[in-house]
């Protein structure tokens, strides 16, 4: 509906498109190396928050900027100014918005109110005093507070050159600080109470952290808008956290994705009219989420139910295979004897080694069929190929080697051990089994130490 | 001071919204959800635009049902990244609710000739002009009884909420403090996760077009916290989130009229006072409250360290 504007389609040209991506205007330069520095800074603290599962620390904190905006600009009217002094009113936000979220602390570590209800508290208390206070202010008579509310929506379209360079350096400061900080706050994000035991200001850094936030959320705020901000502190984060699980990548890469949707959500919206940058912004990053959410290669959606589906099948081989061996081997009339590797097992006996039904035993076997593992099987019995078999008495030797294990071990009962050794056998690894091996001294297959014929396995 | 017939209905109107957010609130603070409201409210803003939108009327029926599908859609997002996504709760509900006003504010400026939204008046609620848009509720019986809207939305919301708790009482309780006793139970966990959702949302949306955002978020939040540091009975918790809403409504509108006639102030935001009344309680009860505040938890521990200095451990009596 809204593509369809003619408005919008006439306006769109190469000559714009090169303008843009080459950052030739200099309004479009400031707009968008701003929103990516802040990108950048905010994705690097943004991972750091979010580990310490306090990500809507950024949204308190900015609602708890406005009493302390308000009052740094009532106090810059009572000395006679007209209140547009920048790093005057940033400072007031800043002060107010970092005492609310050390309240957050406080209330956390001396009441019983956890994170969440306070920062909810914060949140709407200091925000309705700042409202009240905001009225106050815009009754007052001689001053002027039109555009003070655009600190809470951001003006990033209309940036003073002034304002880019303290937004820039302090950008730059506050990325640079993170990373001169980063064993500091990786120990405080995963074992608080280690840190505390090796003697570490626990409090003193966790309130560092928030300062670098307030400082984050102060400049970004006035640049970008409050939402954008929090966003910005979230989801480069959390869409980061799909791919690695190394906290150094992870800082890299959020800070990155950070940068890469402030730069390309800001050059869009200067591309087209009537796309608030913010929002732009805001929605490149969550596509960037969605997309990692889905594909990313440490803990995406797809990534782990693929991994489930392969051990899940590796597991379903493994029980087909050692049913079929332990099957063989009680056909068998001497136990001990080598027998006839490819002679045919009845199907039923397979069905009732486990608690599975005809309906799975097919299914393994039809996969087993593709892996080459069966010489041929019908509806009534099948037989292993070579490779099968060779397969299956390794399967079985694990199986049995772990039991024995732990028979001997870890005193388990011969007639408990089947069902302990079945959830750990699929993970052995050859150099595990290579030691139990040694511990116990055996090469080839050993007897099951428990009677094979068994009640129904879970 | 001049207390007119207006006062009251809005008194009256805080009182209500006070109530109705006291008891999904309760539940949002004792499951560490309580930012829920927060997320919900910033999120409408999509689900406002859309209505409009697809409709073409301003109609608040259209409006309202739009809003509170998105407010429901913005708990089962954030439901769904946090199971799938294995993303700690507040996360995802910081990642939905940005993403979804972002949608709406690129829907509001694309078709900007022809809606007139007022961000300011979302954030900040006009509960001051509650009283002025009145409607007859019981125009059907021939009583040509008139009654600000607010009161009528926000009546029947408390009354819809009240009955809910009564209904589930044991199952709320139950799986708000034990969801996998209450699954053995054969009570279905995730239905009350997603019928509490459901009456944050509803109570929310209707709240917040009367009061506006900050102070559902206040009223949700900060009396249920408060009786939370007062009690350890569920119920007791409930009545009291209820009574500190009340209070609040009552002792902040009270304010905004008094302090400009006092000190010569000018006209204050009812909304905001509200907000502040309700975080006093909040700051009192931290001080001063028996079990948990700061001066119970000092007399509590004095008998204690007397009896330690009494009772000397030394290796002799031993």
């Amino acid at each position: 509906m809204f593509f369809g504007d003619p408005i919008l389609l006439a306006t769109f040209s190469w000559e714009i498109f090169r303008e843009v991506l080459f950052l030739q205007e200099y309004n479009t330069r400031t707009v968008v190396t701003s929103t990516s520095l802040l990108g950048i800074s905010a994705g690097m603290v943004g991972s750091f928050l979010l580990l310490r599962k306090r990500s809507l620390m950024g949204d308190a904190l900015s609602h708890a900027c406005l009493p302390g905006l308000v009052i740094a600009f009532l106090v810059l009217v009572l000395f006679g100014g007209t209140g547009r002094n920048l790093p005057i009113l940033l400072l007031g936000a800043g002060a107010t918005g970092l005492f609310g979220s050390a309240m957050v602390l406080w209330l956390r570590n001396h009441t019983r109110i956890k994170d969440d209800a306070g920062m909810g508290i914060v949140l709407s208390v200091f925000f309705g005093a700042g409202v009240v206070l905001l009225n106050i202010a815009q009754k007052m008579p001689g001053t002027r507070t039109a555009g003070l509310e655009s600190f809470i929506y951001g003006q990033a379209a209309a940036m003073m050159r002034a304002d880019f360079i303290l937004l820039s350096v302090l950008a730059v400061a506050i990325t640079l600080w993170c990373l001169a900080l980063k064993k500091e706050f990786t120990l405080l994000c995963f074992d608080e109470n280690f840190a505390r035991s090796l003697g570490w200001p626990v409090q003193r850094l966790d309130l560092f952290l928030l300062l670098l936030i307030a400082a984050v959320t102060v400049v970004g705020m006035q640049a970008v808008g409050l939402i954008l901000i929090i966003a910005f502190l979230i989801i480069p984060a959390a869409a980061a956290r799909f791919w690695t699980d190394n906290l150094g990548r992870m800082l890299f890469l959020s800070a990155f994705i950070g940068g890469i949707s402030g730069w390309v959500g800001a050059s869009l919206s200067s591309l087209l009219p009537r796309l608030p940058a913010g929002a732009i912004v805001v929605l490149v990053a969550s596509s960037i989420f969605i997309f990692s959410l889905l594909f990313g290669s440490a803990r995406g959606i797809v990534r782990r139910n693929l991994d489930q589906l392969r051990l899940r099948r590796k597991i379903g081989r493994q029980h087909l295979l050692r049913a079929v061996y332990e099957t063989l081997e009680q056909m068998s009339p001497t136990p001990d004897d080598p027998f006839p590797r490819n002679r045919p097992v009845p199907l039923e006996r397979i069905v009732a080694q486990r608690s599975w039904t005809r309906q799975d035993v097919r299914k393994l076997l039809r996969r087993a069929e593709r892996e080459d593992h069966l010489h041929e099987w019908n509806e009534r019995e099948l037989s292993l190929s070579e490779s099968g078999f060779g397969e299956a008495s390794r399967i079985t030797r694990n199986h049995r080697l772990w039991e024995i294990f732990m028979i001997t071990h870890a005193d388990i009962a011969p007639s408990h051990v089947d069902r302990d050794a079945d959830s750990v056998e699929h993970l052995l690894s050859p150099e595990m089994v290579r030691e139990l091996e040694e511990k116990l001294g055996l090469q080839n297959i050993p007897a099951s130490p428990h009677p094979l014929t068994r009640e129904v396995h879970p | 001071m001049t207390w007119y017939t207006m006062d009251t209905w809005i008194v009256v109107v805080g009182a209500l919204a006070g109530i109705a957010c006291a008891i999904p609130g309760c539940f949002l603070v004792l499951r560490q959800m309580s930012m829920m409201g927060d997320a919900i409210s910033h999120a409408v803003l999509p689900g406002l635009a859309l209505a409009f939108l697809i409709t073409g009327s301003r109609a608040s029926v259209t409006m309202f049902i739009g809003a509170a599908l998105i407010g429901l859609l913005t708990a089962v997002f954030t439901q769904w990244i946090s199971s799938w996504g294995k993303v700690e709760r507040g996360a995802s509900m910081g990642i939905v609710f940005t993403t979804l006003f972002a949608v709406g504010l690129l829907l509001i400026v694309q078709a900007a000739h022809h809606v007139e939204l007022d961000p300011g008046c979302v954030l900040y609620g006009a509960l001051e002009l509650t009283p002025l848009d009145t409607v007859t509720p019981l125009f059907w019986l021939g009583l040509g009884w008139e009654t600000p809207r607010a009161f009528v939305v926000l009546g029947i919301i408390t009354l819809v909420n009240l009955a809910l708790l009564l209904l589930f009482y044991k199952e709320f309780k139950i799986s708000s403090f034990d969801p996998n006793l209450a699954t053995t139970l054969g009570i279905n966990a995730q239905k009350m996760h997603y019928l509490l959702m459901s009456m944050v949302a509803v109570t929310t949306v209707a709240a917040f077009e009367a009061v506006g955002s900050i102070l559902v978020i206040a009223l949700l939040i900060v009396p249920a916290a408060t009786a939370y540091l007062l009690t350890d009975r569920l119920s007791t918790m409930l009545l009291l989130g209820g009574g500190f809403g009340v209070l609040a409504a009552a002792m902040g509108h009270f304010l905004a009229v008094w302090l400009p006639e006092v000190h010569g102030l000018p006209d204050v935001s009812s909304a905001g006072l509200v907000a502040v009344t309700s975080g006093i309680f909040f700051a009192a009860a931290v001080l001063l409250a028996p079990r948990y505040g700061m001066l119970g938890k000092f007399l509590n521990r004095r008998p204690l360290k007397k009896h330690k200095a009494a009772t000397p451990l030394s290796p002799e009596k031993t």
